[in-house]
């Protein structure tokens, strides 16, 4: 059984039509990429899964429970064992590396102070960031300030981390950096990734299966193999960054010709 | 951030410092008026005319309060007004004692005056003081001063 | 014509499109209410978090309302003095000082400024962690925002007010004496003994006080509201910041007329 189920899901906000009709799965141990132009519904299909929204009709299932259907403290009791890792990192700007990583250990554990201090060293050691611990995340670059929100995100040892939009922003080395880490610590952790991003070819080298949306609808999935060798064009035109495509480049409009030409003067 | 013990310092320092000027006003600017429901006993008093009397107004015996007034109500079987007073319970009074309504000063603010009697029996809580003097009113005793001078060459 | 009746129907449905929305927002913000009250446990159980909040909101505010409090004591003295001199009650000037602090001034100003300060302190810091995701990121991690970061705040601005209006007057008591018997010259013994005579605690201290626990919990509860109600922009979180300076003196002045006529009708 996978652990992410997504059943014809819709979702709209208000009038607008955001998602009509998702159907994905994400099995244990696999970390899956969900890709689409800005603006598709990727961070949406996201929160769906965190619960943060709420679908309109169809399932949303995690770990075999209804996200839709849980009430607060159950929601609580199942992020708890979820991972996020936002944009921006989010990192709490108050609090110094070592306290945002400690966060949620302090926050639902009764460890001692001892304990929360090895375990927080231990997965800054994983981010490579150990030595950082007593900087505030003003004083972090993005690259960094990222890795420590996911040393943050995998604090509690999760079983399902999801990414939004984990390479934005970042230099061809933090973004290398991130991707392996994405992959190593899905792996060292025996838990399962959904990653939202518009980055194709960083995650191609690292994910096990990739949904492409558009227009609210998945238009084209497989592993990277398949994608790499799709004859599908909206795929084409996606993984090789060309203008004009099944996506258009130009916004829907009348035909230029009844604007030109002066037939009104 | 600062450790949490120089915070614990700064807020205790705040919290004193608050305190301390809440004592000064509780203190040294105001005065505690030392009569609550508790400490005081009620006596009422039955006067034809209380002037400007207020609520709150003090209750003096020999220049010293003692007291303050809780109500004032009419009393439609009299027509008379009836002044409920709160006396603290440090100050018995014989039951005969006489309530007035006096002004300090000339133009000052008015208060009641008791005045002790004799009587052995004391003062009890809902009592009615029976011996009362009410406010003079400026205009009448004007009005009497006139009223007298214009009567004396006539009986002369 | 038909311009007109156009430009006043626009007219007709901006004003109630504005009125829609206040009500919704005054509703919101009435649940937001009970949402915060709810999610007090923590507050209480982790004192600590109320703790650093009193740092932020009281200690930080402690400078500025001495110094005011010193100020408006000084000017009351010399005001008061010339006022009352003319009528031959300088020796008054005590009393006049300390209950117009006691009764208005100090909880007012003290309100006003504590709102400028701490309350807009208190909403860019909520608003900043909404822009940047902090309050959606506690809630992924299961960690309720409200009672993690809105509640103390509010509990700290709510117990830090009555202390600050208190320290207000006293400093301005303080200021009326040192311009009226040190500098100009009145007797320090009537000044001390008509005041003392003429204050009552129960009534003019006590009123004081309630008033400065109503705009307390009125000014932290706008401050936490515009924070975490604010539009994630940097745009959104500066708006929040005026709206929170203008509801709380709004609501200060209008609350103190209410309660003043409750409390002082004699």
């Amino acid at each position: 059984m996978p652990l992410v189920s997504l059943r014809d899901v819709r979702f709209a906000y208000g009038e607008r039509s955001v998602l009509r009709g998702i159907d994905l799965d994400v099995h244990r141990g696999q970390v899956v990429a969900i890709m689409g132009g800005s603006g598709c519904g990727k961070t949406t299909l996201l929160r769906l899964i965190g619960g943060q929204l709420k679908a309109n009709s169809g399932a949303v299932e995690v770990a075999g429970h209804e996200v839709g259907k849980l009430g607060r403290a159950e929601l609580y009791a199942m992020r708890r064992r979820m991972g996020m890792l936002f944009q921006f990192g989010a990192l709490f700007t108050d609090m110094s590396v070592f306290d945002n990583v400690a966060f949620p250990l302090r926050e639902h554990t009764d460890l001692p102070p001892t304990m929360i201090r090895d375990l927080v060293l231990m997965k800054l050691q994983a981010v490579g960031l150990r030595g950082a611990a007593s900087l505030r995340p003003g004083e972090l670059s993005g690259g960094m300030a990222r890795r420590v929100a996911l040393a943050r995100a995998v604090a509690l040892d999760p079983m399902l981390i999801l990414y939004d939009e984990p390479f934005a922003g970042l230099d061809p080395i933090s973004l290398g950096i991130i991707g392996q880490l994405i992959r190593r610590l899905n792996d060292a952790l025996g838990a399962s990734s959904v990653m939202v991003t518009h980055d194709v070819h960083e995650s191609l080298e690292i994910v096990d299966y990739i949904y492409f949306v558009s227009d609210g609808r998945i238009v084209a999935q497989g592993t990277p193999d398949e994608i790499r060798a799709s004859a599908d064009p909206f795929v084409h035109q996606f993984v090789n960054a060309e203008a004009d495509g099944p996506v258009p480049f130009h916004y829907p409009a009348q035909p230029i010709d009844s604007l030109l030409g002066g037939r009104s003067a | 951030m600062m450790s949490r013990t120089a915070l614990d310092l700064w807020v205790g320092i705040f919290v004193a410092i608050g305190f301390a000027a809440l004592v000064f006003l509780a203190m040294k600017v105001g005065s505690f008026s030392g009569i609550n429901g508790s400490e005081s006993y009620r006596v009422e008093a039955a006067f034809d005319n209380i002037g400007g009397l207020k609520v709150r107004a003090p209750v003096k015996s020999a220049g010293v309060l003692i007291g303050r007034v809780q109500g004032i109500r009419f009393d439609t079987d009299s027509y008379r007004a009836v002044v409920q007073l709160d006396i603290d319970k440090r100050f018995e009074f014989p039951a005969d004692t006489s309530a007035s309504i006096l002004t300090s000063g000339l133009l000052g603010e008015q208060y009641v005056g008791l005045e002790a009697g004799a009587d052995v029996e004391p003062l009890k809580e809902g009592d009615r003081l029976m011996i009362t003097q009410s406010a003079v009113v400026l205009e009448k005793l004007i009005g009497q001063f006139l009223f007298d001078k214009a009567a004396e060459p006539a009986a002369q | 014509m038909n311009g007109l009746f156009a430009g006043l129907a626009a007219g007709l449905r901006h004003v109630g499109k504005l009125t829609i929305d206040g009500i919704w927002r005054l509703g919101f913000a009435t649940r937001f209410m009970f949402a915060v009250l709810l999610a007090s446990g923590q507050s209480l159980t982790r004192i600590h978090l109320t703790i650093r909040e009193l740092y932020f909101s009281g200690v930080l505010s402690l400078l500025i309302i001495t110094v005011s409090g010193l100020f408006v004591g000084l000017v009351l003295g010399l005001q008061g003095y010339d006022i009352l001199q003319r009528y031959g009650s300088a020796d008054a000037v005590g009393v006049m000082v300390a209950l117009s602090l006691l009764r208005e001034l100090g909880p007012v100003i003290a309100a006003l400024l504590f709102a400028s300060r701490a309350g807009s302190a208190i909403t860019a810091e909520i608003g900043l962690m909404k822009t940047t995701e902090q309050l959606k990121a506690m809630d992924m991690m299961a960690v309720n925002p409200i009672a993690r970061v809105v509640a103390p705040r509010f509990w700290g601005g709510v117990l830090s007010m009555p202390l600050l209006a208190a320290l207000f007057s006293a400093m301005g008591v303080f200021g009326g004496w040192l311009i009226t018997v040190v500098v100009i010259g009145v007797d320090d013994g009537a000044f001390w003994s008509q005041m003392q005579a003429a204050v009552e605690f129960d009534y003019d201290v006590l009123n004081g006080i309630i008033k400065s626990m109503v705009f307390g919990t009125v000014v932290s509860l706008i401050a936490v509201f515009e924070g975490y109600d604010c539009e994630p922009t940097a745009e959104g979180v500066s708006r929040a910041i005026t709206r929170t300076v203008v509801t709380s003196a709004l609501a200060i002045l209008a609350l103190d007329f209410v309660l003043t006529s409750f409390m002082f009708r004699g």
